[in-house]
């Protein structure tokens, strides 16, 4: 069995590359795509400490954090959707006061 | 070793599907790095023993919600190619130094860290704990962690609600 440091160590690098994203995109989109990174670095993470630990609620974590992440797509996208109705842009730079 | 080979191409695969969704200009390719993300990772799951998570990883995440994207994309206009001038001062040489700073302290703690951090790790490792059957996943789910289930039930629902509540908005007084 690999050492679980090696998956930790993966798992940091797909973390960093999403925060990174996040950091420089300027579109709203690929901001999205970067926390689905950072959530998936997340969960590489628990699977591999849940073996490591013989300890199956690593798993059982994963799955509740695959379900609000698929809710937290439902409403960000519907959110970018109607920005962009009402814009015609998904920059964030544009995007610069809370009134609709 | 087998384990190791996977690791190393499932790894690059998913480095450079993650690269894919920073770097790429059009979102159309952002979105296909990061399935190729998701689909290696899904592997390493499955190496992990993992089975339904990895299932469900492919399913729902590659399938349903890469799915949404694709539509959401399509529907915003890929055309309009993003403007990369930067706005913020300092901005990318900050954002460099994190990255770099990130990924070296990670390579640090592998290669240096002995991971004490895993009480009872290595040598009382049982394969078949966490062997990640149905039953054997199902059980915590509706024992252990059944409030956090029907939790999880009840936020479906309502971003459910939500979502078709946003698509039917159109602002007052429009």
């Amino acid at each position: 069995m690999l050492d679980a440091g090696w998956y930790m160590s993966l798992a940091a690098v797909l973390f960093a590359v999403g925060a990174l994203g996040l950091l420089v995109r300027r579109n709203a989109l690929v901001m999205f795509m970067c926390i689905e990174l950072m959530l998936n670095a997340v969960n590489l993470t628990l699977i591999a400490a849940g073996r490591a630990l013989s300890d199956i609620n690593g798993q059982v974590a994963v799955f509740f954090i695959l379900v609000v992440a698929a809710a937290e797509v439902v409403v960000g996208l519907a959110i970018i959707v109607s920005i962009f109705r009402l814009r015609s842009t998904a920059s964030v730079d544009e995007l610069s006061e809370l009134k609709g | 070793m087998v384990e190791a080979l996977i690791f190393i191409l499932m790894g690059g695969g998913a480095v450079a599907g993650a690269l894919t969704v920073v770097l790429a200009r059009n979102p159309v390719y952002s979105a296909m790095g990061l399935l190729a993300t998701l689909f290696s990772v899904a592997v390493l799951y499955v190496s992990h023993l993992a089975h339904v998570v990895a299932a469900v990883q492919v399913i729902v995440y590659a399938g349903a919600v890469m799915t949404l994207f694709l539509f959401v994309i399509m529907l915003i206009g890929v055309d309009k190619s993003e403007t990369r001038d930067e706005r913020l001062p300092y901005q990318r040489v900050v954002v460099a130094g994190l990255g770099a700073l990130m990924v070296a302290a990670a390579l640090g703690v592998t290669v240096f860290g002995d991971f004490d951090w895993v009480p009872a790790a290595a040598s009382t490792v049982s394969e078949s704990a966490t062997n990640g059957t149905i039953e054997r996943v199902a059980r915590p789910l509706f024992t252990e962690w059944v409030l956090a289930f029907e939790a999880t039930a009840l936020l479906l629902t309502i971003a459910a609600a939500g979502a078709v509540a946003l698509a039917h908005y159109r602002g007052r007084g429009r």
